[in-house]
C-alpha cells in the first residue's frame, strides 16, 4: 500500500503463464469448431488462370472452399494512413483482397480457404484444390522496381512507386554540404526482417444467428482497431454487432497490430458456415503473410567542419513497401524516419527524401522500433565514420554535438529541423554514465593491447533518440493519419472499494496488468490485490487504440491516471459531505480523507460504499463511483539513450562474439523498474539480432528463401550475453506520470551499437563499413579484401 | 484406422483411441485439453512445445501420439503440486523470466532437465542448455537468472 510507483512488483498476471494456463487464441475450442487452411500463392506474381474446387469440395471433412470469386464484393484490406505525393497527388493505394482472384502479388498471398472438420482434412483438401496458373516475371529489390521497364506490381502503379516524400530544407542543406570541410557518406540496405513473435498468428470467426453477432478471438495488439476496420472498412457489418477479443497474446512487436485478411475471412465466412471457424498460422505462414520490418534502401551523407562539428545531413532512401500496404505502412519510413533525423544533435540542416515502392515481396510495416531504428542506424553509422574520418573519439564527437539538456519546463522543449519538437532531454548524462560503467578509458587500452597480440576487440556507441506515444490527434490526422490516437480507461471503483480499470491499451508481454494496478494502488492509497485491470475486449472495455510504438503507458497509463483523478474528485465532494467538512479542508492520502489537523476521517472503501448506498449523499449528486475518460497527449514522448557494445571479431572465422553490452536508457518515469529493465533486454536482443543474424532473403522469382527458422535466425539464449542495464530520469514535462515509454528503446540502440563496434575492431584493417547482418561468412569476406587490397 | 495407446500424463493414466499421424503436441492440446503445451514452429527449431517424455526434456512436436504409447509424460500442467508452484517457475516469476509467456512452459521444462543432470549450471551452460526453445521477448537475460534462481532454491 501506498508508494507502489517505481516498486519492482512481480507481475501479478505471471501464475497463468507459469503453469500452463494462459489462454492464448488457439487454445480457445468451442462447440462445434470448424477448421481453416489458407491456400497460397507459391509464386511471386502469377495470373490465376483457372481454380477448380470441385475435388476440394468433396474430400473427407470439408464443409467449404472460398475462392476469390467469393468475396469479390467484400472490400479489401484497407491502409490507415495516407502519405500525399510531394505533388500533391494521393498515394497510390490498390486493392488488397481478402481472397486474390486474378493475379497474386507475392508469395503468400491468399488464394483460397478451406474449412473442414478438423485442421488435418482442411490442409489435406488442399491438394485437391486444382490451381492454374502463369507466372510472372517478379521484382522484389526496391531499387530494381523503379527501373524503367521493372515488371509493375499493380498494373496502375507506374514504376511501382507509391509515393515520393520530403522532409527538411533541401537549399540550405545542399548549402551546408558546400560550406563543409568533411563530408562522410554511406549507401546500405537496412535490411528487411521478419518479426516472428513466437505465438503464430490466429483467429476465430463465431457467429450467433440468434442473436445475429459475431465475436472474433484473434492474436491482435489492438482489437478495437480490428474492429473498426473489420466492421467500417472489409466487411460493412454494424460495430456493435461485432465484439472482438484479443486474450492472452504471444508477442507481437508490432506483427500484430494490422488488420490481416485471416481475421476479415473467418467473422465473414463464420455466418455462411454457421460454425466458428479456427484458423491459425503455420511457422511457415507466418514468414510469408506477418508483415515484415525494416527495407530500407539508403544514401546518408553527414557535413561536418574540421572540429567534428555537424553542419549539415542528407539522406535519400528507398523504402519498401511489399506487394500491398499494409495498416501502417506509409507512416514507417515518412513520419517515424524522416522526423527523427535530427536524433540528439544540433545538426542545423537536415534534409530526407523518401521513394515509397510496391514489389513482389509479403507487405512491410511497423516492426519493433519502426523507422525509429533505421533513422538511428544511418545517424549513428554515420558519426561514428565521421570520428574516426576525422581522428576523433566516438564519445568526444557525439559531445561536441548533443542538443544541451532541456527539461521542457524551465527550458522550452527542442524544436527540430524536421517537424517535431522534443518534450526533454539529457543526452549527455546518459552517455557520461554510461562510460562509467563501461570503464572506458580502461577498455581502450585492453582494445589496443589485445590489438598488439592480434586479437580485435571493438568498441560501438549509439546515442539515440525516439519518439513514442505517438500524438496528438489533430497533428498526426494532419499528417496522414485515418484513425485518432488517443486512448481511453473506465475506473470502475466496487461498491466494497476494490477497483476494477478498464484499459484500450493491450498488453501481449507488457505487464500491463501489473504496471497499471501499480498505478491505481498508488493513486489512491489501496492495495494491489484490490485493482483488477481488463483487456482486450471490445465488449468490456472504452474504444480504445491498443498498444504499438511504446504507448501504453504514456497513453492508456495517463488515461488511467486522468480517470483516477476523476475519482478522487467526486470522492473527495463525498468525504466532504460524510464528515461535514468543507473540501479545501480534507486532504487524502493512504486511502483516506482527513480533515486536515484532526483525527476526522473517512476511507476509501467507506465513501465507496455510499457513492452505491447513498442513503446521506450530497444533494443533486448521481450515486456510483466510475468514470470513463480519453485521453489525447499534447506531444509526443522522446525516451532517449546511449548504449555501448563491446565485441571481439575473430579474424580466422569472421564470427563476431558479443563480450559486453552497457544500455543506460532515459524513459522518463519509471512505474515498475523490473518490467522496464525486461523490454530493455528484449529489445537490445532484437536489434542485435538485426545486426548479427538476421535478413529475409527473396531470391530473383520472388521466393522467400529464409522462410523458416532453419534459414532465418532470431538470436538464441547463446548468442547474448547479460546485459548491463542503468538508467537516468528526465520526465515527461507534459503528462501526468512523466513516463516516456520503454518498449523499442533496446531495438533502435542497439544495431547501431553493435555493428560500430564491429567495425571499430576491424578498423585497423582498414574497413570502413560493412552490410548487415555480420555473419561470420560477411565478415570474413571484408577481412579477405581488406587483407588484399 | 485408430489405434489405442495407453500412456501416463501428469501422474494420470490415460487411454484414448488416436490417429496415427497425430502429433503427440496435438493428441495434449486437442486431446487432452492441456494447451499450456505450446507450438511455436513447424520445423521443430522453437521449444515452445517442450515436455518431459520419461524424464526427458523432448519437443513433442517431433513425435507422433503412438510413440508416446506406453510413456510417462509431465507437461507444465504437472509441475506445481497442491498450488505451490515449482522452484522454476517460482525462479520465472522472481526474477521476471517472462513477458508475453508464450515460449515459458517449453523454457521451464527444458530448464528441468537441466538442472536435473545439473544442479549447478554455470551461465554459459544454462544458455547453451537452452539454445533449442526460442524467446523473442526476454532477451534472454530474465531466463537465465530464473535458472540461476531455481538452481539454488532447489540445492538448498
Ligand atoms: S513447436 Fe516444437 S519445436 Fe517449435
Ligand atoms: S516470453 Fe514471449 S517468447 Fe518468451
Amino acid at each position: 500500500m501506498g508508494k507502489l510507483i517505481g516498486e519492482a512488483v512481480r507481475r501479478v498476471e505471471d501464475r497463468r503463464f507459469i503453469t500452463g494456463k494462459a489462454t492464448y487464441t488457439d487454445d480457445i475450442k468451442l462447440p462445434g469448431m470448424t477448421y481453416a487452411y489458407i491456400v497460397r500463392s507459391p509464386y511471386a506474381h502469377a495470373r490465376i488462370k483457372k481454380i477448380d474446387t470441385s475435388r476440394a469440395k468433396s474430400a473427407p471433412g470439408v464443409i467449404a472452399v472460398f475462392t476469390g470469386e467469393d468475396v469479390k464484393d467484400v472490400n479489401g484490406l484497407p491502409c490507415g494512413w495516407q502519405v500525399n505525393f510531394r505533388n500533391g497527388d494521393t498515394m497510390k493505394e490498390p486493392k488488397h483482397p481478402l481472397l486474390v482472384a486474378d493475379k497474386v502479388r507475392h508469395v503468400g498471398d491468399n488464394v483460397a480457404m478451406i474449412v473442414a472438420e478438423t485442421r488435418e482434412q482442411a490442409k489435406d483438401a488442399a491438394e485437391l484444390l486444382d490451381i492454374e496458373y502463369e507466372v510472372l516475371d517478379a521484382v522484389t529489390d526496391p531499387a530494381k522496381a523503379i527501373e524503367e521497364g521493372a515488371p509493375l506490381v499493380h498494373d496502375d502503379v507506374p514504376r511501382n512507386i507509391c509515393f515520393d516524400w520530403e522532409i527538411g530544407d533541401k537549399a540550405k542543406t545542399d548549402d551546408a554540404f558546400a560550406k563543409a570541410d568533411h563530408v562522410v557518406s554511406l549507401e546500405f540496405r537496412n535490411q528487411r526482417l521478419i518479426p516472428n513473435a513466437i505465438e503464430p498468428r490466429s483467429a476465430i470467426g463465431v457467429y450467433d444467428a440468434a442473436r445475429d453477432k459475431y465475436t472474433l478471438y484473434t492474436s491482435s495488439q489492438n482489437p478495437h482497431l480490428i474492429r473498426l476496420l473489420l466492421c467500417a472498412f472489409v466487411l460493412g457489418i454494424p460495430e456493435h454487432k461485432v465484439r472482438v477479443v484479443s486474450p492472452d497474446v504471444g508477442g507481437g512487436f508490432g506483427s500484430k497490430i494490422f488488420h490481416y485478411a485471416e481475421e476479415a475471412l473467418v467473422t465473414w465466412a463464420a455466418k455462411q458456415v454457421g460454425r466458428p471457424i479456427k484458423w491459425t498460422a503455420e511457422r511457415s505462414e507466418s514468414f510469408v503473410t506477418d508483415a515484415h520490418g525494416r527495407d530500407h534502401v539508403t544514401k546518408a551523407e553527414m557535413a561536418f567542419d574540421k572540429n567534428g562539428k555537424i553542419l549539415g545531413l542528407r539522406v535519400s532512401t528507398i523504402a519498401n513497401m511489399g506487394a500491398y500496404l499494409s495498416t501502417f505502412a506509409p507512416a514507417i519510413p515518412t513520419y517515424l524516419h524522416g522526423t527523427l533525423l535530427q536524433g540528439v544533435y544540433d545538426t542545423p540542416a537536415i534534409y530526407c527524401e523518401i521513394t515509397a515502392v510496391f514489389t513482389h515481396t509479403t507487405p512491410v510495416d511497423a516492426y519493433r522500433g519502426a523507422g525509429r531504428p533505421e533513422a538511428t542506424y544511418l545517424l549513428e553509422r554515420l558519426v561514428d565514420t565521421g570520428a574516426r574520418e576525422l581522428g576523433m573519439d566516438p564519445a568526444e564527437i557525439r559531445r561536441k554535438n548533443f542538443i544541451p539538456p532541456f527539461d521542457g519546463v524551465k527550458q522550452p522543449g527542442y524544436q527540430t529541423q524536421v517537424a517535431l519538437q522534443y518534450d526533454s532531454g539529457n543526452y549527455e548524462a546518459t552517455l557520461n554514465k554510461a562510460l562509467e560503467i563501461i570503464g572506458y578509458d580502461k577498455l581502450r587500452k585492453e582494445q589496443e593491447e589485445a590489438r598488439k597480440q592480434g586479437r580485435y576487440i571493438g568498441i560501438g556507441f549509439s546515442t539515440y533518440i525516439e519518439a513514442c506515444g505517438i500524438a496528438p490527434s489533430a497533428v498526426v490526422g494532419a499528417l496522414g493519419a485515418r484513425a485518432g490516437l488517443y486512448e481511453s480507461s473506465i475506473v470502475r471503483v466496487q461498491p466494497t472499494g476494490k477497483v476494477t480499470v478498464y484499459t484500450g491499451s493491450h498488453a501481449h508481454g507488457q505487464g500491463h496488468e501489473t504496471t497499471f494496478a501499480q498505478i491505481v494502488a498508488d493513486t489512491l492509497g489501496i492495495p494491489l490485490e484490490d485493482v483488477e485491470v481488463v483487456h482486450g475486449d471490445t465488449d468490456a472495455i472504452p474504444f480504445g487504440m491498443g498498444t504499438y510504438g511504446s504507448r501504453s503507458l504514456a497513453v492508456g497509463g495517463s488515461a488511467l491516471r486522468k480517470g483516477l483523478d476523476k475519482v478522487i474528485e467526486k470522492g473527495t465532494k463525498i468525504a466532504a459531505h460524510l464528515l461535514e467538512a468543507a473540501e479545501e479542508d480534507l486532504e487524502f492520502a493512504n486511502g483516506e480523507w482527513k480533515v486536515k489537523g484532526t483525527d476526522k476521517k473517512i476511507t476509501f472503501g467507506e465513501v465507496a460504499l455510499a457513492a452505491y448506498v447513498p442513503h446521506n449523499f450530497p444533494e443533486g449528486m448521481e450515486p456510483g463511483l466510475e468514470f470513463s475518460t480519453f485521453y489525447d497527449p499534447a506531444n509526443f514522448t522522446f525516451p532517449f539513450g546511449t548504449h555501448i557494445a563491446v565485441v571481439e571479431v575473430d579474424p580466422e572465422t569472421g564470427k563476431v562474439t558479443l563480450k559486453r553490452y552497457v544500455a543506460v536508457d532515459d524513459v522518463g518515469t519509471v512505474i515498475n523498474p523490473l518490467i522496464v529493465d525486461g523490454q530493455v533486454h528484449g529489445g537490445i536482443a532484437q536489434g542485435i539480432g538485426q545486426a548479427l543474424l538476421e535478413e529475409a532473403v527473396y531470391d530473383e522469382n520472388g521466393e522467400l528463401l529464409s522462410s523458416s527458422f532453419l534459414e532465418y535466425a532470431i538470436p538464441r539464449a547463446d548468442d547474448l550475453v547479460s546485459f548491463e542495464v542503468d538508467r537516468t530520469v528526465t520526465p515527461c514535462p507534459h503528462n501526468p506520470l512523466g513516463v516516456k515509454g520503454a518498449g523499442e528503446t533496446g531495438t533502435i540502440a542497439s544495431t547501431a551499437a553493435v555493428v560500430n563496434a564491429v567495425v571499430d575492431a576491424l578498423a585497423p584493417l582498414g574497413i570502413k563499413d560493412l552490410q548487415m547482418p555480420l555473419t561470420p561468412r560477411r565478415v570474413w569476406e571484408a577481412i579477405q579484401q581488406a587483407k588484399a587490397s | 484406422m485408430e489405434i489405442p495407446i495407453k500412456l501416463t500424463v501428469n501422474g494420470e493414466v490415460v487411454e484414448r483411441r488416436v490417429e496415427p499421424r497425430l502429433l503427440l503436441v496435438n493428441f495434449l492440446r486437442d486431446v487432452l485439453g492441456l494447451t499450456g503445451t505450446h507450438v511455436g514452429c513447424d520445423t521443430s527449431s522453437c521449444g515452445a512445445c517442450t515436455i518431459l517424455m520419461d524424464g526427458k526434456a523432448v519437443k513433442s512436436c517431433t513425435l507422433l501420439a503412438v510413440q508416446a504409447d506406453g510413456a510417462e509424460l509431465v507437461t507444465v500442467e504437472g509441475l506445481a503440486k497442491n498450488g505451490e508452484l515449482h522452484p522454476i517457475q517460482e525462479g520465472f516469476w522472481q526474477e521476471h523470466g517472462l513477458q508475453c509467456g508464450f515460449c515459458t512452459p517449453g523454457m521451464i521444462m527444458a530448464a528441468y532437465q537441466l538442472l536435473e543432470e545439473n544442479p549447478n549450471p554455470s551461465e554459459e551452460e544454462i544458455r547453451h542448455a537452452l539454445e533449442g526453445n526460442y524467446c523473442r521477448c526476454t532477451g534472454y537475460h530474465n531466463i537465465v537468472k530464473s535458472v540461476q534462481y531455481a538452481a539454488k532454491k532447489l540445492n538448498r
